[in-house]
C-alpha cells in the first residue's frame, strides 16, 4: 500500500482513466498518423504512377515510321492525363533509336542503372527545372526494314498533386481518428460514471443510516459493489459481535458481582457489630474467604473478556503448546494461588505446533490449572504431547475432578449458580472450551483411578516446523 | 491609324525587335514596370491608363511585341536568368504555358487572383486575363446578308461552287508568323474535323494568309478580301465600332475563346507588378477591358443571335499543361508543313 498523497485526495477514477485514454489515443493517433501518411504516399504514388504510364504509352502509341524517319504525333490525350495532376509541371522527351532528342526536353535527367529494374518500364525520381519530380522511362522497339532499335519515351511530373493527395489522405484519417478518438473519450466517461454510480450509492446508503444501525446492506448490484457490500457488512458484523460481547460482559459483571458483594456487606455488617471476639474472628475469616473467591471470580471473568476479545480478532500463528504449558509454570501465578503445592511440567522433545493464538492459550490453560489448584489435588502436572495428529495442552492431578453435573453444563457462557456460590470452576472450563472451539479443537477430559485429566485438543499444524 | 502604321514596322524589319513603345504615366514616376504584351497599344492603353490612375507613381513602359519573337525574347531571358520585364500578357497562351512549365514565371497569390476560375489560371503563376472570341469578319458592301456565313459549314459551302467569287478572297492568319494564329488553327484541328475540309477548301480557292490582326480586318474593309477567318473578336469589335462596313459573325457551330495569358516573368515579382496583375483580374480591370473590346460576353453579332443562344457554342481555351502539345516542336514543325503544302500556291 502506498501512503495517501499529502493533501490527503488522490486523482479521481474518472481523471486516471481519461489521462490513460488520452494517452493512449495520443500514442495510437502518433502512430496511425505516421502509417496514414506513409499509406498515403504509396496510394498517392501509385495513382499518379498510373498516369505517368499512360501518358507515355499513349506517346509511345503516337511514335509511328514513315519513310525510315520516326514520325510522332504528339497526343493531346497524353498531355491531358497528366494534366490531372492539375499545377504539376510536366517533363517529356522523346528519343531516336540512335539516343537523339527527337523532341521535348533534351535535358531530362536518365535513370541511373540502380533505378532501372526492369527494362521496358523504369520509374525513377529526378529532378525537373529545380522542383523534385516522378519520371517515367518507357522503351518502344521497333524491327522494320527501314528502321530498327529502341525509342525511349519520358515522361515526368513534378510531386505537387501527390503530396496533396498524400496530405489529404492523412488529413482524413486523422479527421477519423480524432472523431473516433472523442467518440470513446466521451463513451468511456460515460460509463466510469455509470459504473461507479452504485458506489456512491452504497456511501450515501452508509451516510444516512443511525448510528447505532449495524444490519448487513444489501449485497445486490454489480459484483465489484457486492464485494465491497459484502465486506463492510463482515465488519459490521464483527462491530455488531464486539459490542455484544462488551454488553454481555458488562451484564455479567454486574449480575456476578451483586450476589458476592451484597454477601460480603452483610457478613462485613455482622462483623462491626459483634461483641463477641471469637465469633467476630470466624465473621472476618469468612469475609477473607469470600474476598479471595471474590478476587478469583473477577479474574476469571476479567480472563474470558480478553479471550473472547481476541479471539474474535487475533491473528492465527504457530505455536509450540510445550512453550504454552512451560510459560504457565515459569510464570509462578500458581505460587499465589495455591503456595506449598507443586506443580510439574511433562514435554517431549518434539515441538507440538498448531495454528492459534497464544495468548488465548495461555489465558485458557491457567484457567484449567487455577481449577485444578482450587479444587483437584496435588501433585498437578502440565503438558502438551502430539499423538495421532492431534495436539494437546493438558492439566492433570490426582483427584477425581468436577461434578458430572458441572461437566455436563460446559459450553454455556458462565455458570450463574457456580458463581453465586463463589466457586468458579465452571467459569474456568467454559473459557477453556470457547478457546479449544475458536481453534477448531474441543476440551476432552479423562477421570480415572490415576486421578482427573483435562486436555484442549487441536489439530497439529503440519508446516510448523 | 497607328496599328496600320505598326504592322508595317513589323513587315520593315526582320530581325526580333519591339513593334512599337509607349510610355505612360508621370515622368518622375518612382516605379517604371516594363510591360511586354502581344496587344496593340491602341487596343490596351485605355486599361493600363486606368490603373495607373489607381496606383500613383507607377509609370509603365509598354512593349508591343509579335507573339513568336515576345516567345523567343523570354525564353532567351528566362534561360540567361535575366529579368528584362516586369509583366508579360500574350495571346499566344500555349507559348506561355510553355514558359511556365519552364519556370520561367514567379507565382503570385492575392485575393483577387485566389478569385480566377480555374479554368484561367495555372498554378499560380499565369493568369487569363480576357475573353476574345475568334470571329468570322465580312465586307458588309460586298457580301449580302443572305449569304453571311454564321457556320463554318456555310464558309465551306460559300467556297464549293467552281465559280465561287469568294475564290481567293478569304483570309485567315500566317500560322507561321503569329503565335496566335497557330494556337487557333491548332484548336480548330483538336475541335472539329471541319478543320480539314476547311484545309483542303482554303488550298483549292486560293485563300490567303497573312500577318496580324489590324492588316486582316483593314484588308477587308477595303475590300481586298470579303471574309477573313479567325479574326480575334476583340479587334473587330473596335474597328466595327467605328466603321460600319465591317460586319462580325461568331460561328454558330463553336467560337474558341481566347483569354489572353498574364505572367509574372520570375524569380521574384515586384510589387506594383503585383497590382497590375491584380487590377487586370479585379472587376474594375474587367471593365475597363470591356469598354476595349477585350472582354466579350458572346454580345450581338451579324447572325442576331444573343450571347446567351451562342453561349453553349463557346469553346474557352482553358490554361492547361495540355496546351504544351501545341508548343512541341515535332508537332509544330509538322502542322507548319501541312499548313505550308496547302498555302503554297
Amino acid at each position: 500500500m502506498t501512503d495517501p498523497a499529502p493533501n490527503g485526495r488522490s486523482l479521481s477514477l474518472t481523471s486516471r482513466l481519461a489521462i490513460g485514454l488520452v494517452a493512449l489515443l495520443l500514442v495510437g493517433g502518433v502512430v496511425l498518423a505516421l502509417a496514414a501518411f506513409a499509406y498515403g504516399r504509396v496510394a498517392a504514388r501509385e495513382a499518379f504512377d498510373r498516369l505517368l504510364v499512360g501518358a507515355a504509352n499513349d506517346i509511345a502509341e503516337s511514335i509511328s515510321i514513315s519513310d525510315g524517319e520516326l514520325v510522332i504525333d504528339l497526343p493531346v490525350s497524353a498531355f491531358e492525363l497528366l494534366a490531372l495532376a492539375k499545377d504539376d509541371r510536366i517533363a517529356y522527351q522523346v528519343r531516336g533509336v540512335d539516343g537523339r532528342v527527337l523532341t521535348g526536353y533534351d535535358d531530362l535527367p536518365v535513370p541511373t542503372r540502380a533505378q532501372q529494374p526492369g527494362p521496358d518500364e523504369a520509374f525513377f525520381d529526378a529532378g525537373f527545372k529545380g522542383e523534385p519530380a516522378r519520371f517515367l522511362r518507357l522503351t518502344r522497339r521497333f524491327a522494320e526494314r527501314s528502321l530498327s532499335g529502341d525509342v525511349e519515351v519520358i515522361v515526368g511530373q513534378t510531386l505537387l498533386a501527390r503530396n496533396e493527395l498524400a496530405y489529404d489522405i492523412t488529413r482524413n484519417a486523422l479527421v477519423g481518428l480524432a472523431m473516433g478518438g472523442a467518440a470513446i473519450i466521451m463513451l468511456a466517461l460515460l460509463m466510469v460514471r455509470s459504473a461507479l454510480r452504485p458506489l456512491g450509492d452504497l456511501a450515501g446508503t452508509i451516510a444516512a443510516r443511525d448510528p447505532q444501525d449495524l444490519t448487513p446492506l444489501d449485497p445486490r448490484g454489480p459484483r465489484e459493489i457486492a464485494v465491497t457490500a459484502n465486506a463492510i457488512n463482515g465488519f459490521m458484523r464483527r462491530l455488531d459481535q464486539q459490542f455484544d460481547a462488551m454488553r454481555n460482559l458488562i451484564s455479567d459483571t454486574a449480575h456476578q458481582l451483586r450476589t458476592p458483594v451484597a454477601a460480603l456487606r452483610a457478613q462485613s455488617d455482622l462483623a462491626l457489630h459483634e461483641q463477641n471476639p471469637e465469633r467476630r474472628n470466624r465473621l472476618v475469616e469468612r469475609i477473607h474467604r469470600r474476598t479471595v473467591s471474590l478476587g478469583r471470580l473477577l479474574d476469571q471473568m476479567l480472563s474470558r473478556a480478553l479471550v473472547i476479545h481476541r479471539l474474535e480478532s487475533a491473528r492465527r500463528e504457530i505455536v509450540d503448546l510445550r512453550d504454552i504449558a512451560l510459560d504457565i509454570v515459569e510464570s509462578g501465578d500458581h505460587m499465589l494461588i495455591a503456595p506449598g503445592t507443586e506443580v510439574r511440567v511433562e514435554v517431549g522433545p518434539e515441538p507440538v505446533n498448531v495454528k492459534a493464538d497464544a495468548i488465548s492459550l495461555t489465558e485458557a490453560a491457567k484457567n484449567l490449572l487455577g481449577n485444578a489448584l482450587a479444587h483437584g489435588r496435588a501433585p498437578v502436572t502440565v503438558g502438551a504431547d502430539l499423538s495421532n495428529g492431534k495436539a494437546m495442552l493438558w492439566v492433570a492431578d490426582a483427584g477425581e475432578g468436577p461434578s458430572q453435573a458441572v461437566l455436563e453444563s460446559l459450553g454455556e457462557r458462565f455458570l450463574r449458580s457456580a458463581a453465586s456460590r463463589g466457586e468458579s470452576a465452571g467459569l474456568g472450563l467454559s473459557i477453556a472450551g470457547a478457546v479449544a472451539e475458536a481453534f477448531g479443537g474441543r476440551l476432552e477430559w479423562d477421570a480415572g483411578a490415576g486421578g482427573f485429566r483435562i486436555s484442549i485438543v487441536l489439530t497439529a499444524s503440519e508446516d510448523g516446523r | 491609324m497607328i496599328r496600320f502604321a505598326l504592322c508595317f514596322l513589323l513587315f520593315a524589319s526582320a530581325a526580333p525587335a519591339q513593334e512599337a513603345v509607349q510610355r505612360f504615366g508621370p515622368e518622375d514616376a518612382a516605379v517604371t514596370l516594363r510591360l511586354r504584351t502581344t496587344t496593340d497599344i491602341a487596343i490596351f492603353a485605355p486599361t493600363v491608363e486606368a490603373f495607373l490612375d489607381t496606383a500613383p507613381g507607377v509609370a509603365i513602359l509598354y512593349e508591343q511585341w509579335g507573339s513568336n519573337d515576345l516567345y523567343a525574347l523570354s525564353r532567351e531571358d528566362c534561360a540567361s536568368g535575366r529579368k528584362a520585364a516586369d509583366i508579360i500578357i500574350s495571346s499566344a497562351v500555349h507559348q506561355m504555358v510553355k514558359l511556365v512549365n519552364d519556370r520561367c514565371a514567379a507565382s503570385w497569390r492575392s485575393p483577387a487572383t485566389q478569385a480566377v476560375p480555374s479554368g484561367l489560371k495555372w498554378r499560380d503563376e499565369l493568369w487569363g486575363i480576357t475573353r476574345e472570341p475568334a470571329v468570322m469578319v465580312y465586307n458588309r458592301a460586298l457580301v449580302p446578308p443572305d449569304e453571311v456565313p454564321l457556320t463554318r459549314f456555310d464558309l465551306l459551302d460559300l467556297l464549293r461552287p467552281q465559280d465561287s467569287r469568294y475564290a481567293g478572297r478569304v483570309a485567315t492568319y500566317d500560322i507561321e508568323a503569329s503565335g496566335l494564329g497557330f494556337l487557333f488553327a491548332f484548336i480548330d484541328s483538336q475541335e472539329a474535323s471541319t478543320f480539314g475540309a476547311l484545309m483542303e477548301t482554303f488550298a483549292r480557292t486560293g485563300a490567303i494568309a497573312t500577318c496580324c490582326s489590324a492588316e486582316i480586318i483593314g484588308g477587308v474593309i477595303e475590300g481586298d478580301y470579303l471574309i477573313a477567318y479567325n479574326v480575334l473578336g476583340s479587334y473587330a469589335r473596335s474597328v466595327a465600332a467605328i466603321d460600319s462596313r465591317l460586319g462580325i459573325v461568331e460561328p454558330r457551330d463553336y467560337t474558341v475563346v481566347l483569354s489572353r495569358a498574364a505572367m509574372l516573368p520570375g524569380p521574384d515579382v515586384r510589387p506594383e507588378a503585383g497590382a497590375f496583375l491584380d487590377y487586370l483580374v479585379s472587376t474594375e480591370g474587367k471593365i475597363a477591358m470591356a469598354r476595349s473590346f477585350l472582354i466579350s460576353g458572346g454580345g450581338e453579332d451579324e447572325s442576331g443571335s444573343d450571347a446567351s443562344d451562342n453561349e453553349t457554342a463557346r469553346r474557352p481555351i482553358r490554361l492547361s499543361p495540355s496546351l504544351l502539345v501545341a508548343v512541341d516542336q515535332a508537332n509544330a514543325t509538322r502542322f507548319i508543313r501541312r499548313w505550308r503544302e496547302v498555302f503554297a500556291q
